[in-house]
């Protein structure tokens, strides 16, 4: 697109004065964008962005953290990690001060790693916590692949791996004022855009697939503003997004994971919103399934509001009083993609 | 969590291959998405995710063409 495109869509958003417009993105990694950005400022006071669950660190329950520490402090087991993962409250501290107290969890930068500790370590348990969405669950799947076939028999699974669809659909039929939606961009890299039709069309919302810059995003948002109250999917992202999405990636994660219900911290079970090992490979799980509690922290905690768009992490009492990035009480303010960490840092 | 990153395949081996961002050369498995070298690539927890295409400019210009239609 030029930069006289560029211009007029800028322009048009500032100008922008017809019926409020309230749109959600589900994605941290557009929150964290949106910020950096400084995309709200270039908006008109009609179209107002708001963060929904789109981090998957953040609606990961205390249950799932508690089984963590768990498994971190028993004996020849280790609890393998993405970075975010270790500072989360659990209903009784986090993965790092279990750490710090003898038990074992590392942080890896892709899952894969866990195989050359595993074998370096073949009289130890390396357990994945597999947490994420539609994006990051095929690299799980290739990781199985890899195991079955190398007959690896010292690693484990413990998943909370969520979808996207289920969770948009239970928050429109649940009744979240909002106009429009930006879908994830890179949740659409795997499942496709025409995922999002299905929604799109119940819902007479138009949805707009999103890449991470602040050009894409700005284009998006003008596209969802421009096809108000019409229940359409447009692709903003065409270099990474095709309407059928990754089909090879999608195959894999259907080769290991079944859909199941799956709790969401703050929100509650939505059906058929989490993949869940196959019984054929339930033999690397370490009991994903049964996690189904939240407990959180401190009661005055509104991370369940925040996550569902309803309440901005300002409004929150907790927010920047008990609750900070040192202090957090509630995971969004701990992932760097949490929606009170966004806002915290941005003021 | 759902970052990745866009990069240029250098070379292939086996199941992974060296992605090339901006200097800072990465090795990424590439069983999910078929490559070779000179591909622009996502990746994703060290996974090639999906191939970038070109052709972006000409369909954001027709969908701008269908929005100015309707809007």
């Amino acid at each position: 697109m030029s930069d006289e495109a560029l211009a007029a869509v800028k322009a048009r958003l500032k100008a922008y004065d017809g019926p409020r417009m309230r749109i959600m993105e589900v994605c941290g990694s557009h929150t964290a964008a949106i910020v950096k950005n400084g995309i709200p400022g270039l908006l008109s006071k009609q179209i107002e962005l708001v963060a929904g669950p789109g981090c998957p660190v953040c609606v990961t329950p205390t249950d799932y953290i508690d089984r963590l520490i768990a498994l971190s402090q028993e004996e020849n087991t280790c609890v393998v990690t993405f970075g975010d993962l270790l500072r989360v409250p659990g209903s009784a501290g986090t993965l790092m001060q279990a750490k710090n107290a003898g038990g074992r969890a590392e942080m890896v930068y892709s899952p894969f790693d866990i195989l050359a500790m595993a074998q370096a370590e073949p009289a130890t348990t390396f357990i994945f916590a597999a947490v994420g969405f539609e994006t990051t669950a095929p690299v799980y799947a290739l990781l199985l692949d890899q195991i079955v076939e190398a007959h690896i028999e010292n690693i484990r699974f413990l998943t909370a791996l969520k979808t996207m669809p289920p969770v948009i659909d239970a928050l429109c039929a649940g009744g979240a004022d909002v106009q429009g939606l930006i879908a994830p961009g890179h949740v659409a890299v795997v499942i496709g855009s025409d995922a999002f039709k299905p929604l799109a069309e119940a819902y007479q919302l138009p949805f707009g697939v999103a890449g991470f810059s602040g050009m894409h995003l700005l284009y998006a948002i003008d596209g969802i503003v421009r096809a108000r109250g019409r229940g359409t999917v447009m692709n903003f992202y065409p270099e990474a997004v095709t309407p059928t999405g990754n089909v090879k990636a999608q195959d894999l994660v259907a080769k290991y994971f079944e859909p199941g219900d799956a709790l969401w911290r703050g929100i509650g079970v939505i059906p058929g919103s989490g993949l869940f090992l196959k019984p054929a490979v339930q033999c690397f799980d370490m009991g994903s399934q049964a996690l189904q509690h939240d407990h959180p922290m401190n009661a005055a905690c509104r991370c369940g509001e925040v996550l569902r768009g309803a309440i901005a992490p300002q409004d929150c009492p907790l927010f920047k009083t008990a609750c900070t990035p040192l202090h957090p009480q509630g995971a969004c303010m701990v992932s760097a993609e949490g929606n009170c960490l966004s806002v915290y840092n941005q003021n | 969590m759902c970052v990745a990153l866009p990069g240029t395949v250098i070379s292939c081996d086996g199941d992974s291959a060296v992605v090339d961002f901006s200097g800072n050369r990465v090795r990424a498995k590439t069983g999910l998405v078929d490559v070779a070298p000179g591909d622009k690539v996502l990746v994703h927890a060290g996974c090639v995710l999906q191939k970038m295409r070109e052709e972006e400019a000409v369909e954001l210009e027709r969908l701008f063409k269908e929005l100015g239609d309707v809007g």
